[in-house]
């Protein structure tokens, strides 16, 4: 199953793209697990994702936990903190 | 009669006093309307402006969630939150936030509400622009807004 994966603010200056398509590996079933995976995926992902704590995760623009599974959601989006208002 | 809030991110800036206007046109059980504008501050002078990037989609549901929370929570009879996008200069509005009630507490309190769990959670993130032309930072996340929002959750037992 391919997942849109969106990025914004620094996250996506450092990966250097806005988003993309990508098939996972079944080993990610977590937010956590997927983070771990990227930074995997070249040193612009290593350096967008080196504080894997920090960066916030929404699924089908739901926030979620880093401890929630994945499930079927298509369109992942990762970014730092927000500072909105 | 069941509250629907009014939610907008637009690049366009907005009119305070017509947004008063239409949440409270036409209603006679409103007693109170509290309105929050966000400036752009130029941080003693270091800032030429403010660019804002949002998610779109996930910004308008995120802070819809938040809004029905506020109605649902403190009763509220009317509720507008317009926050823009893109780049602003210092002294332009950021955000709006017009609150109506039947008294005057609900509204004082639904606005604050809303500001505090928007600032941590609907998805704008702030970057700089130097007064020296240069492209500066990302605004980074403050420790106070977290306690902020977190002593809605003391008040109220909820989340």
């Amino acid at each position: 199953m391919k997942r849109k994966l969106i990025y914004f603010a620094w996250v996506r200056e450092r990966i250097g793209k806005s988003e993309e398509e990508r098939e996972l590996p079944e080993s990610v079933v977590s937010v956590s697990d997927l983070l771990a995976y990227l930074q995997t995926q070249g040193d612009e992902y290593e350096a967008a994702l080196q504080h894997a704590h920090v960066i916030r995760v929404a699924l089908d623009q739901e926030h979620a936990d880093h401890r929630e599974p994945i499930g079927n959601a298509r369109e992942i989006a990762l970014f730092p903190p927000m500072t909105g208002g | 009669m069941a509250v629907t809030p009014t939610i907008r991110v637009q690049a366009d800036d907005f009119d305070v006093a017509a947004e008063i206007e239409a949440v409270a046109a036409g209603r006679t059980d409103i007693g109170a309307v509290v309105t929050f504008t966000g400036l752009c501050r130029d941080e003693n002078g270091r800032l030429s402006a403010l660019e804002l990037e949002h998610y779109p989609g996930m910004a308008e549901a995120e802070i819809g969630r938040i809004a029905n929370e506020a109605i649902a929570r403190f009763g509220l009879s009317g509720l507008t939150a317009i926050h823009r996008c893109g780049k602003i200069a210092p002294g332009g509005n950021i955000v709006l936030v017009v609150a109506a009630s039947s008294h005057r507490q609900a509204a004082f309190d639904g606005a604050n509400f809303l500001m505090d769990y928007l600032k941590t959670s609907a998805p704008f993130w702030k970057k700089e622009h130097a007064a020296s032309g240069q492209t500066g930072d990302w605004v980074a996340a403050r420790d106070a807004d977290d306690e902020a929002r977190l002593r809605w959750q003391k008040v109220g037992g909820e989340s």
